[in-house]
Parts: C-alpha cells; structure tokens; sequence
C-alpha cells in the first residue's frame, strides 16, 4: 500500500483506497484481519484521527466490519462490492482523464479507440 | 473548562514586540503544529505557558486554573525547549529518575526502552551528549513524562533523519495509545505536516492562522497558465504569492474553488503545508 503525500486527493480518502486495493488484489482477503488504527499511523506516520477517518469510510460502506475488543476484519463479499463501486468509478478517474490528455494532444477518438485495442493485445 | 486557553497576550523584550494580543485554544487531546519563521514569537508562546517567561498582559488558563505561578496547572503541562535544564553532571538515567520526583506519572521503564531504541546510553553524562543526543534525551523525558499536555520546542533539532523518523513514530504510537496533547513547534514542517490536526501559524507576534489542517490545505491552491488568463481568474481572490517564469504565472491563492468551473488553459495544483506557509509568512 502506497500513501503519495503528494497527491491532492487527502490522506484518508488514499488510505481507504490504498486498503481497498490490498483488499483487491487478496492481500488482505476476506474475513481476514486488517491492521489496527496504531499500526497503520505508525507506519505511515499519519495522525490517527486521519486513518480512523480513512477506515469509517470503508466501515459505512461495508467492506470492513469491526469486532469489539478484537480488531478489525474484511467483510465476506468485501472483493464484489468493491468491484462494482470501482467500475463505476473508471469512466470518471480514467476515461475522463484519457479523452482530456488526447485533446489536449489532437488524439482522434478513432486514434483512442486502435491504442485501446493495441494494449489489450500487448 | 478544559484546554489550554490563551487571551489577549502580549509580550515585550525591550522595544521588541514579541505577541500582540494574542489569543487561541488548545484543546485537549490533538496534535498542533505552532508554526512561523525565526524570531515569529512560538518559544516566547510556549515559555509563557510554562512560566519560564511571564507576559506583560493577558491571561492564560489550563483546564480552567490560573497558569501563572500555579502548580497544580504547571504539573499538567511539560515543555521540551532548547535549553537543557538538568545538571551537566547528572547522567541521563539519574535525570530519569529526578524528572520522577516532579512528575509522578513520568515512565521510567518506557525512558530506558525508547532510549535504547535510539542508541543513547542512559549512563551517559548529560554534558557529555552530542547536539542530537542532547535532543535525544529530551525527547525521552518528553514522551515518557505523561502530562496531558506535552510542549515540543524544535524538539528534532540536530537529529538525522532515521532518528526524526523514530520519533515521529513514537509519538504516533504513544498518542494512540493513550491521548496527549501535543504541541510542536518546527520548522520541517514537510516532515510533521500528516501528524498534525490543527495549524496555527504565528507571524510577528500575531497568529496568523488558526485551522484544522485538512481545511487549511484544501482551501491553498495555485493556478498557472499564461499571465492574461491567470490575471483575469485571480481578479476576485485572496492571492497570497505570485510567481512568474517567462510569460507563464503562478498565482497561490486562498478560498474556495469551483472545480466544476475553471477556465480553459489554466492548470490548478494543490499545495502542500509547506508551501502554503512560505507564502503566508514571506515577507513581502
């Protein structure tokens, strides 16, 4: 998990992403237990009212589940629901961005359409 | 009433006017960032709070009681500053022990395990420390004091950069564990800027700002484009810093923005801490 604190995106929504995508690629898989509060401020040296705020989001949204006294835990189906949210999310933080930067370079959506198909191949 | 409250403060060294009026809250159990350039007024802030300097008027309370010649609120609160306070002589451990007898809740077992974390020999003579091991041992008795409330004065200073790191992480640790308030005045702010929650930044004797860290960050940002777009997109706002390269310009700015209605050509960047405190403290 990476935090860049040079992104404009805040601390807390990074460590909620940064946690969703361990949770995606399976290195923190479902009902298994994800680090504490402390650990993860300490090891990314942020205060711990920022990774709380990180992990509520996470927590409303049901992808992890507290257990009092014990810690916290990847909630079953975590992996799916988490799929879906970030589908929705591609066309806004990527295709977006695609059809802004192909503007700016005089990229035709033709032009955009052949790279699409080129890098699937690759 | 709890916190440490600060009205109307002001202090003069000679014809120097240190703080002008000055008035803030901390409240209890959060990080602040105490912020400003050389000779801004932050230690003159933290030794009147400590009665190691008394100002020429305003009050200060803490948890409600009188801070001035007051035990029962200076045992609440322990400074870390730049001067040494302990005998030469004294070996740190000794220090460990003495710093017992004025705060009964300091740890001594946590003192000697954060001290071998960061190599410093508890046998060691305190005039025998090195500039960074001096602020070592301070940092030791700072964190292992349990105050509720804990003053750092450039308490990095000296110390390379693996032994910043270690205290930034024991400091986190020992805030989560069992929460202080802390205090820290700095000036590698890049460094500190993710532990804190709330910033004030002193300039000239005056706070300047007083914010929750988030939303003074969300509210810095800059706009580069060609000098006539970004002259006309700055009319209206707050500019705090203008730079320019070419026919190219920067502008930094303060307040809210539209993202949903930028003008074409104009690139907007956020800024980070430390870029929105050199333009807020440059002189212009």
């Amino acid at each position: 998990m990476h935090i860049n604190f040079e992104d404009e995106r805040p601390i807390f929504i990074q460590i909620a992403e940064g946690i969703e995508d361990a949770i995606l690629t399976g290195a923190f898989s479902e009902s298994s237990q994800i680090p504490s509060i402390t650990e993860l401020s300490v090891s990314y040296k942020i205060n711990p009212a920022t990774a709380l705020k990180g992990i509520s989001i996470l927590v409303d949204d049901g992808i992890i589940f507290k257990k009092r006294g014990v810690g916290m835990f990847v909630a079953p189906g975590a992996v799916s629901k988490l799929r879906n949210k970030r589908k929705e999310l591609f066309f806004d933080h990527y295709i977006k961005k695609l059809i802004e930067e192909a503007k700016k370079l005089g990229i035709s959506n033709a032009e955009i359409l052949r790279m699409v198909e080129r890098g699937y191949k690759e | 009433m709890n916190g440490i409250e600060i009205k109307n403060v002001t202090k003069t060294f000679g014809d120097t006017l240190a703080l002008n009026e000055v008035s803030l809250k901390f409240d209890p159990h959060k990080i602040y960032g105490l912020l400003g350039r050389n000779g801004a007024g932050k230690s003159t802030l933290l030794n009147i709070i400590t009665n190691r300097l008394f100002a020429d008027s305003g009050d200060i309370t803490i948890d409600g009681l009188a801070s001035v010649e007051n035990d029962q609120a200076q045992n609440k609160v322990y400074l870390m500053s730049e001067k040494n306070l302990y005998p030469g002589s004294m070996s740190c451990k000794e220090a460990f022990k003495w710093s017992q007898s004025f705060y009964p809740n300091f740890d001594i077992d946590y003192a000697l395990n954060i001290a071998r974390l960061f190599g410093l020999d508890p046998k060691k003579k305190i005039r025998a420390l090195s500039t960074g091991y001096s602020s070592i041992f301070k940092i030791v008795i700072a964190l292992s004091v349990n105050t509720p409330y804990v003053l750092f004065d450039e308490p990095v200073l000296g110390l390379d950069a693996n032994h910043r790191e270690l205290f930034y992480k024991l400091l986190i640790e020992k805030y989560s564990e069992n929460t202080f308030t802390a205090i820290i005045s700095t000036h590698l702010i890049d460094e500190i800027s993710t532990l804190l929650e709330s910033v004030m930044i002193i300039k000239n004797g005056e706070i300047l700002v007083n914010a929750a860290c988030e939303t003074l960050l969300s509210k810095g940002y800059s706009v580069t484009g060609t000098t006539t777009h970004v002259d006309d997109f700055i009319q209206d706002k707050d500019v705090i810093g203008i730079d320019t390269l070419g026919g190219l310009k920067t502008a930094t700015l303060i307040g809210d923005l539209d993202k949903n209605n930028l003008p074409e050509g104009l690139e907007i960047t956020s800024l980070d801490l430390q870029k929105l405190f050199i333009k807020l403290t440059n002189e212009e």
